[in-house]
């Protein structure tokens, strides 16, 4: 998961004024000068650390903090907003065309992850009810066109394509037929090309002009560094872009591009690639995405993901019983399921607040393995066990891991995690109502 | 390998760079006129422009400052002397020549998007070029028709490949590919593999059983393993190299899109902190626009006045 060493220093950073009652123009100056190169390491460009670095710095020093009571939270909630407003402050959707179909055009540097988003993309607005189209409008790199279809096809979308006939040609001849077959979107996918590229930079000028798409989305890969604004800078001046969107988020960068890009074009980041399976891309959330790097979790993408995954009458349920602690093992093990179902475990306890994910990874990561375990060592209790634990004897234990596959140790450990587990329950209940309005039923967290 | 031609290559390659990093350091020479603090800020700031990245730069400039004081240098226009010839020293250390023998069997890795495959069609045309035999693998069985842009390439270098189907088992490819390199008596195989994100365990080991299965069925061939980085790439190619070199022992670098704008100054940084060589350099989309990299070259190219 990105931002996770940008996260840490930042958090070192302003972890020496949280603890202090009174802050000097001097601490500041010295915890601002951590995030200055925090962010530098970060690629965040130089120009925009400094610019940030500078309205914080005037923010935390002025009478805005002098005044409250915890000065040092506070330097971190200007933090935290100033970040939240250099990455463009609300999230941006992608504008539909009142007349259909709208066109979406990709562009970018070669190997920055055109194609796989384009369909990407395709895949997650056919999943919303839409009817897209795939243009394969990158005619240069060998087999481009091939690996444009192969995606299309397991995404379930339709590819257009001509061989390596003009772009131009191609993109027309596609939108008339779009028309004809009442597709709503049409998504081009151009060949990578670099920026100072004269010739094919106007190749993509023209394809503009005669398809006139309503959103040009530039394709950045999260790993770029000082050169991003250059490149973001000149495709945006000679097509005028709609948006960004950013991939490669899954690995270890810290991001600094979609601190940078926005900043510096003043085009939102829209949407963020996240891995290698084709559905692996969300919308970009400029405020949470702060509050991870910060370190303050992303509880919100968390939701978002149960609420996806989870079952909102079972999700009730739950609640009345944990309510009434009637919660049994039959419950856990049907939370864990669901659980799984939100994705892996490492991702989903690297947005909670507090967690670091460095260190998290550094250690292996979570152990998926140790969920299937459980999983198997619940399945093999008949169902009176399972409603009360109580009654799991020696020999019942012994039979268990048995049919598990796993030791009695192993059976004990998750009694006890269990038994732990309920009592934390009945000391919950009195910050249960907060839990309720946050939907958030599940006990894991 | 041929040097002939090669330093105005890079230049054309590098102009942009150099143009970009020198006119401002010029310009900073000609208005600061002599040593002070100003100017070691904004050299600073020249270096973190080029993706040095912020401890590399400020070791360096550290390194600036005791030779500056040291050596009771006066005029700011030496200082950048100072610094080609500080950077220089980080590029060559304990650079030894690349020598190759053959037969020679090359693994190229990398993440996702950073030209692997082209830089493989480019390093076997320039095999082929020398009169050597090359056999591709295509071990890239993941991406989406992957196999194909490698086949294109192959017939565009005119070399023989070896390939599966997508979806494959990577090692399966390699071993297939060793055994075909043996018995056809070529001199340099030249293995893909998928682009892979440098944090992910699973894709990690499954490098590390590739490069095992090298190891076992072709000791006698040359092993070199090449990371690909992407010029454009911020501080996240120092990870990049730190952990590809945790599973795989990578015995050098190519540095791929050099013809842009990015500066590329992250090698500085790689080999100043991982000591990994690097190799070659590409410049362009054609077909010969690979070259065997020369630190020389590449900060006189990088410094050379405009």
């Amino acid at each position: 998961m990105a931002f996770e060493g940008l996260t840490g220093k930042l958090q070192a950073a302003l972890k020496r004024l949280t603890g202090k009652g009174k802050l000097s123009e001097k601490d500041v100056k010295e915890a601002m000068r951590e995030v200055r190169l925090a962010l530098l390491e970060a690629d965040v460009n130089y120009m925009v650390v400094k610019d940030f670095v500078k309205k914080v710095t005037e923010r935390a020093v002025g009478h805005e903090i002098m005044q409250s009571l915890t000065p040092g939270q506070q330097v971190v909630k200007i933090v935290n907003e100033e970040l939240t407003a250099l990455m463009g402050g609300v999230q941006s959707k992608i504008n539909f065309a009142s007349n259909q179909p709208t066109v979406v055009m990709m562009v970018g540097l070669h190997g920055s992850g055109k194609t796989t988003t384009a369909a990407k993309l395709a895949g997650l607005l056919k999943n919303q009810g839409r009817n897209p189209m795939l243009v394969a409008c990158d005619i240069y790199r060998p087999a481009a066109i091939k690996q444009l279809q192969v995606v299309g096809d397991k995404v379930g979308v339709p590819v257009f394509e001509r061989g390596q006939k003009e772009p131009v040609q191609i993109a027309k001849e596609a939108l008339s037929l779009a028309k004809k077959e009442q597709k709503d979107v049409v998504i081009i996918d151009t060949a990578g090309r670099l920026h100072i590229d004269e010739e094919l930079m106007d190749e993509l000028s023209r394809l503009k002009t005669s398809v006139e798409p309503h959103e040009i989305l530039l394709v950045v890969d999260a790993m770029t560094g000082q050169d991003a604004v250059n490149v973001a800078k000149s495709f945006d001046e000679r097509l005028g872009l709609d948006g960004v969107i950013l991939t490669k988020l899954d690995g270890d960068t810290r991001g600094g591009v979609a601190l940078s890009v926005k900043a510096v074009t003043g085009k939102p980041i829209k949407y963020v690639g996240m891995g290698e399976k084709l559905t692996d891309i969300e919308p970009f959330y400029p405020d949470r995405m702060a509050s991870r790097i910060l370190g303050m979790g992303d509880i919100l993408t968390l939701i978002d993901k149960a609420q996806a995954a989870i079952d909102e009458k079972k999700a009730e349920e739950l609640e009345k019983k944990l309510r009434q602690q009637q919660f049994t093992l039959e419950d856990f093990l049907e939370q864990m399921q669901q659980l799984r179902n939100m994705g892996s475990l490492t991702d989903i306890v690297g947005m909670l607040p507090g967690v670091d994910m460095r260190k998290l990874s550094a250690a292996g990561g979570l152990d998926e393995k140790e969920l299937i375990r459980t999983e198997a060592i619940i399945q093999s209790m008949t169902r009176e066990e399972r409603q009360n634990p109580s009654i799991i004897n020696a020999s019942r234990k012994k039979r268990i891991a048995m049919g598990s596959g796993t030791s009695v140790q192993d059976v004990n450990r998750l009694l006890k995690t269990f038994e732990q587990f309920r009592k934390m329950m009945k000391q919950m209940s009195s910050i249960e109502r907060s839990i309720k309005r946050g939907r958030f039923p599940l006990p894991f967290f | 390998m041929d040097n002939k031609g090669l330093f105005a290559k890079l230049k054309t390659g590098l102009n942009k760079t150099r143009k970009s990093i020198t006119a401002r350091i010029d310009q900073l020479l000609k208005y600061h006129g002599e040593v002070n603090e100003d100017l070691y800020e904004e050299l600073e700031e020249l270096l973190i422009l080029a993706d040095v990245g912020v401890s590399t730069s400020m070791r360096l400039m550290d390194r600036i400052r005791e030779r500056v004081d040291a050596e009771k240098i006066k005029e700011a226009e030496k200082v950048k002397l100072v610094l080609k010839e500080e950077m220089m020293d980080i590029l060559r250390n304990n650079d030894k020549d690349f020598d190759l023998r053959f037969p020679a069997i090359f693994l190229v890795v990398g993440v996702n998007g950073v030209g692997k495959t082209t830089t493989i069609g480019k390093l076997a045309h320039l095999f082929q070029n020398q009169g050597k035999r090359v056999l591709m693998a295509a071990g890239d069985t993941f991406r989406a028709a992957a196999i194909e842009q490698l086949e294109i390439w192959a017939n565009r270098a005119g070399c023989q490949i070896v390939r599966h189907t997508e979806g494959a088992d990577a090692g399966a490819v390699v071993f297939d590919a060793i055994q075909a390199t043996k018995a056809r008596e070529n001199d340099v195989l030249i293995c893909d593999t998928a682009g892979r994100l440098h944090t992910k365990k699973n894709l990690m080991n499954e490098l590390s059983k590739i490069d095992r299965i090298i190891e076992r069925e072709f000791p006698e061939a040359q092993k070199e393993v090449l990371l690909v980085l992407d010029a454009t790439t911020g501080q996240n190619a120092l990870s990049q190299a730190r952990l590809f070199k945790e599973s795989v022992n990578i015995t050098g670098i190519a540095m791929t899109k050099l013809d842009g704008t990015a500066k590329g100054g992250i090698v500085v940084a790689i080999k100043n902190e991982l000591d990994i060589p690097i190799r070659f350099i590409g410049v362009g989309e054609g077909i010969d626009d690979l070259q065997p990299f020369d630190a020389k070259s590449f900060v006189d190219a990088l410094f050379e006045d405009a």
